[in-house]
């Protein structure tokens, strides 16, 4: 059924269908509207789980990284400074191999205050061993709810749901919401290796040497470091089964694509824009508008961001001349950080071609600033023309 | 007009109801065939009383730029003391629409470049039944008077669904009222 | 031979011995009890159990007399600390003869 809401309702409904049994969070802007329509879901009775309001967003985690270990399928959500107060527990998510997923509405962070829209906040955890995905519209997130449980419990790694703050948490257009024996036959019923159980008790994530050991069976048993090992090599081999969550996705719902990347006018453009998330919809018209001047380019959005899918951006991009990223985060100190990712994919799988496209970076939108779809236009096809400049390029900034 | 894609900013007060009048209008442009409809609200800055926008986009076509509209066709603007506190008419298009609630003559005011439609939808909503300054369903009929984009009845559909639970017949009322007594100019 | 099939992917373990074995070896003073002194034998009910409490190993039973599981027992001597009518001592191992120690 088509409606129109905005994009936290669209998450919210998400969930509400994926039947998350525990709700952990702490209402933070412009992650607010969510954790209230689930609340009032369960409030109604229209969710049957256990909504556990919590002091902090450090507990909201903790609290959903125990109902995890219990055996339930849960849902929390944040927002910048929210999630950067998470980030001890964020980690520990990932070590402890539970599939959680967690909504993230994308916003600036502190200091100075801001509570308007830039992706600094998901890119600083990308490190923590979480699977990242990134939504462009309404569509794609309730649809990436959905896939992000199957696929979390798959492969028991967390992930966060990012979209963008307001530009997509606030703005209301029409998607369409699958039935619930849709995703009924799409999602089975969490069913985890091992739930905490008081008839079989057990010690999780306690003190673990740097060395393997035996266990009480007399079996040898992971030290740290294999633990680790085994989340980066499943973390690798979650892009395979990504790639099966979609055909699962498409075969049920009838509607789908590549898993990882969404090109537009990309086959036969000499060059190509890359990001994250709403923004590249909106270079989708200032693609269109390029193309009308003779210029070859396309607009290619990455939705996975971790694992880092390098092997198909790498395969997108071959033989182009140029590629222009555009971001909205950045490392301080360097450049953004899907540039320097996608740099080091091209260079991994095109080095030896020879035919190294050249890789531009554009900063914009950072604290929510306006970005422009005229200025937008403007700074691509310049970086169609020439190196715009060796450091990355800051779009609207009034310095 | 380019009726293919119509862009329109609301101009009204905190709590005064603007996103849910522009929703109104989204989901019937929507169930008219319009498949691209994106409603933005200004974002951060709402407080009861303080001037809020919210801009709308309805386009044949699904929209894929989310940026705040520039160049409006038509500005509606839910109090007329907003004319003095706001810039309502910035980037409104040669020849566009303003919708205008206010309890003074359309002939006391003077918009040059721009076609004005008045009505005093303050009065109608409460003669409509409705608590003195709701106004957000009243609006509807006046901007479909001025701007004939979806037909007066899917409006007031959509005012009725969206209403089920808050008297939707008084609210449908005061569309209908408005949308008969509104004085638009050429 | 390393861990590759080990049936889990995380940390965890299950009640049994520890990673440092069977404890009780490590122990140099084991704690004794003085059943004149100590609360639940002297009043021939349930109450007291500080020992149980404070025990960081959880070795100590909460029965009259309480016991200690010697297998696991470290002798750190928090029991003996805590005991508020000092009913607990700790006593040298080398006190007791090889079969006691088992």
């Amino acid at each position: 059924m088509h409606i129109i809401e905005n994009g936290n309702v669209a998450a919210a409904l998400g969930v509400k269908l994926c039947r998350a049994n525990v709700i952990a969070a702490y209402p933070i802007t412009p992650q607010t509207p969510l954790t209230e329509r689930l609340s009032e879901y369960v409030e109604a009775g229209e969710m049957k789980a256990e909504y556990i309001p919590v002091e902090s967003e450090h507990s909201a985690l903790a609290v959903c990284i125990a109902a995890s270990s219990a055996g339930t399928r849960v849902s929390t959500a944040t927002s910048a400074n929210g999630l950067l107060y998470m980030h001890e527990q964020v980690q520990w998510a990932a070590g402890a191999r539970l599939p959680i997923v967690m909504c993230v509405v994308n916003r600036a962070v502190g200091a100075p205050w801001n509570i308007w829209n830039d992706q600094q906040d998901s890119i600083s955890q990308r490190d923590t061993g979480w699977i990242q995905m990134y939504c462009a519209d309404h569509q794609q997130i309730i649809d990436t709810v959905i896939k992000a449980y199957w696929l979390a419990e798959k492969v028991s790694i967390p992930i966060m749901v990012c979209y963008d703050g307001y530009i997509l948490s606030h703005t209301y257009m029409p998607f369409d919401v699958p039935d619930q024996e849709q995703v009924d036959a799409f999602l089975p019923p969490f069913r985890p290796d091992y739930a905490l159980n008081p008839e079989d008790p057990a010690n999780l994530n306690t003190v673990t040497l740097p060395d393997v050991r035996m266990d009480v069976h007399g079996e040898l048993a992971h030290g740290y470091m294999e633990i680790r090992y085994l989340l980066q090599e499943e973390m690798r081999t979650t892009l395979a089964v990504a790639a099966e969550a979609e055909k699962r996705f498409t075969e049920i719902f009838g509607r789908g694509g590549d898993p990882y990347i969404e090109p537009y006018r990309c086959d036969d453009a000499e060059y190509v824009a890359v990001g994250l998330g709403s923004l590249t919809y909106q270079l989708r018209v200032c693609v269109d508008a390029l193309r009308k001047e003779g210029i070859n380019v396309g607009v290619m959005g990455v939705r996975f961001y971790r694992p880092f899918p390098d092997e198909a951006i790498a395969n997108a991009l071959k033989g182009k001349k140029g590629v222009i990223v555009f971001e909205k985060a950045l490392s301080y100190g360097y450049e953004g950080a899907l540039a320097s990712d996608l740099k080091s994919a091209l260079y991994e799988h095109l080095a030896y071609t020879g035919a190294l496209p050249v890789v531009q970076n554009f900063i914009v939108g950072i604290g929510g600033r306006d970005i422009r779809t005229e200025e937008l236009t403007q700074n691509l096809k310049a970086a169609t023309q020439h190196r715009v400049s060796k450091e990355p390029a800051w779009i609207g900034l009034k310095l | 007009m380019n009726k293919d894609f119509i862009e329109i900013r609301w101009h009204g007060r905190g709590g005064q109801g603007a996103i849910t009048a522009a929703k109104i209008v989204a989901g019937a442009a929507f169930v008219s065939g319009y498949a691209g409809v994106v409603m933005a609200p200004s974002f951060g800055t709402e407080r009861r009383g303080a001037p809020v926008m919210t801009s709308l986009t309805i386009s044949r076509e699904k929209i894929y730029d989310l940026s705040p509209i520039e160049t409006p066709d038509i500005v509606v603007i839910l109090d007329h003391l907003l004319l003095k506190e706001a810039d309502v008419t910035h980037g409104l298009k040669p020849g566009g629409i303003i919708v205008l609630n206010t309890p003074m003559a359309f002939e006391s005011y003077h918009f040059k470049d721009y076609k004005l439609a008045t009505a005093d939808i303050t009065a109608i909503s409460v003669e409509a039944g409705l608590p003195h300054g709701m106004v957000n369903t009243g609006i509807i009929g006046s901007l479909e008077k001025a701007a004939n984009l979806l037909g007066i009845d899917i409006l007031i559909q959509g005012i009725e669904n969206e209403f089920t639970k808050r008297k939707p017949e008084k609210n449908a009322l005061a569309a209908k009222l408005a949308y008969e007594r509104t004085v638009a100019g050429g | 031979m390393g861990t590759r099939n080990y049936k889990r992917k995380t940390s965890h373990s299950e009640h049994g011995p520890g990673d440092g074995g069977r404890t009780g070896s490590w122990r140099v003073e084991r704690p004794v009890f003085d059943r004149s002194l100590c609360i639940p034998c002297k009043r021939n009910k349930e109450s007291c159990f500080i020992c149980w409490l404070f025990c960081p190993e959880i070795v100590i039973s909460r029965t009259i007399p309480p016991t200690v599981n010697l297998e696991y027992c470290k002798g750190c001597g928090i029991c003996a600390e805590e005991c508020p009518t000092k009913a607990i001592t700790m006593v040298d191992e080398a006190q007791f003869s090889e079969e006691d120690k088992d």
